[in-house]
């Protein structure tokens, strides 16, 4: 927080379009980003699981990786299936350090001969150091800093976007494709952090404004902002980098097993495998588990998690209002004999144990298209 | 006769006889944004001015609420338990959050008028 205090915030390319929707903005990993619009937090939430939200996440690095035997490299630093993507298909993984924890989560496509990476804002410049230091020399990096991402996340996502890019609708979730949207090139993926059916859109900066604009346009969508995209993607029990997933907790606590093919796990070759996969036989001593507080009380962030006999067992990592679920939710780690949907257990809000029990996540059924 | 005063922290208090009612300010929960939960104090507790009264949590954070004048509560608002966006929609009216009963009005004098608080208000 303290070097955002002395360094301009960055503003990304929709950086007008926010302040003419009157987005209220607030210091987001170094930029300048709307938290909300004029509807607020639980209109545009509610918005985005009904019909359709339009959020700039143009603060996340995209970057190409290319060069002969790309997959093999970038396998070297994560423990995703790079080498099996399929032309045009997409992963969820993560930047491994050599204790298992995990350096920032990403996304992976694989684009003709390249691969496509989407990182997180805030661990942007330290990703592509870790990368430069530790992939082959041969392997090319061509970080795109001319390029806006924008979300349009939502059921009407896909009805919208047909408008303007024909073809859209019959994509396959995690897939991606260059193609024209309203006239301009860009690269869509058919992915998302809402838990809903929706796409990313990767657009030049020049033609960046217009295309939110014209998105925006459409009867079905609204700008929404961080406040709601941290609710979404909290019911769709996503991880956020930085507070449910960091240096200090590796992919099997995180509940991110399923990120890590049956050959990965076997074979390993990533930062950390030994303790993964030594982890992966014997279990974790804590796990990532979902919250259900039994009152109205949110339990934040930082909020103890206790058994029924006052002995804390782990630690809340997000925590919120979720306002599809229409109550409180939180997710956090406790330890593994804890770790049970259905567990009882005690969250510490204010000095007071508030009954809650472990849930399964999502809190929300998840809608990603399924063709 | 009724007198509202207001404190930095963005609460409002309206003397009527010797009742205090008190809620948070319009412009407190604009900048609160959409409030999702409210912990009420106990009818019977005698809060000193300053005193922890009550907490609002809205989609973004916690915030406490404090006593701005000494006194007992004796009725608080629990429609806003089961309907906390009424803060939202009315913040110095229907989504008042409790009343004290008051002897010593006093106190008052340390709070601003309505011209003071717009003034402060526009500073921050």
């Amino acid at each position: 927080m303290d070097d955002q205090d002395r360094t301009p915030l960055k503003r990304t390319p929709l950086f007008a379009l926010h302040d003419r929707h009157g987005g209220k903005m607030v210091p987001f990993a170094g930029y300048d980003m709307p938290v909300q619009y004029g509807s607020g937090v639980l209109k545009e939430h509610l918005h985005t699981r009904s019909e359709a939200g339009l959020f700039d996440v143009s603060h996340m690095g995209q970057l190409y990786l290319h060069g002969e035997g790309v997959a093999a490299a970038l396998e070297t630093l994560v423990p995703g299936e790079i080498h099996g993507l399929a032309p045009g298909r997409m992963r969820y993984t993560q930047f491994t350090n050599d204790s298992g924890g995990i350096l920032d989560d990403l996304m992976v496509t694989k684009s003709g001969d390249s691969l496509f990476l989407v990182i997180n804002a805030a661990c942007k410049e330290a990703d592509i150091a870790h990368m430069q230091e530790n992939l082959p020399q041969h392997i090319g990096m061509e970080i795109l800093d001319d390029a806006a991402l924008i979300a349009l996340q939502g059921p009407a996502a896909a009805v919208v976007l047909e408008r303007f890019a024909p073809g859209v609708a019959a994509m396959k979730f995690m897939s991606s494709a260059a193609m024209t949207v309203n006239g301009v090139e860009c690269i869509v993926s058919r992915c998302g952090y809402t838990g809903e059916d929706g796409y990313e859109i990767s657009v030049e900066v020049r033609d960046a404004p217009s295309l939110a604009e014209a998105l925006l346009a459409a009867p079905e969508v609204m700008p929404v902002g961080l406040g709601a995209r941290d609710s979404l993607r909290l019911e769709a029990g996503l991880c956020l980098y930085g507070h449910d997933l960091d240096t200090t907790t590796t992919p099997v606590e995180a509940d991110l097993l399923w990120s890590i093919s049956k050959r990965r796990r076997q074979d390993g070759g990533f930062p950390g495998d030994a303790i993964i996969q030594q982890q992966i036989a014997e279990g974790t001593t804590r796990k990532r588990i979902g919250l259900l507080p039994e009152g109205r009380a949110p339990a934040r962030e930082g909020t103890e998690i206790v058994d029924r006999e006052g002995k804390q067992i782990g630690v809340v990592t997000s925590g919120g209002f979720g306002p599809s679920v229409g109550g409180p939710i939180s997710m956090g780690y406790v330890t593994g004999d804890s770790a049970a949907v259905g567990t009882a257990v005690s969250l510490m809000v204010r000095g007071k144990a508030l009954p809650a029990q472990v849930a399964s996540t999502p809190f929300v059924p998840q809608r990603y298209y399924r063709g | 006769m009724s007198d509202i005063r207001y404190t930095e922290d963005h609460e409002w208090v309206r003397i009527d006889g010797d009742t205090a009612t008190v809620g948070i300010t319009d412009y407190a929960q604009e900048q609160l944004g959409d409030i999702v939960f409210i912990d009420l104090p106990e009818i019977g507790a005698a809060l000193a001015q300053g005193d922890d009264a009550a907490v609002v949590e809205s989609v973004k954070a916690a915030s406490d609420i404090y006593a701005p004048i000494t006194g007992e509560i004796e009725e608080v608002n629990d429609t806003l338990e089961g309907e906390p966006g009424r803060i939202n929609e009315d913040a110095e009216g229907e989504g008042w959050f409790f009343r004290l009963s008051v002897s010593d009005t006093a106190e008052l004098d340390n709070l601003m008028d309505e011209e003071a608080y717009q003034a402060f208000v526009k500073k921050l």
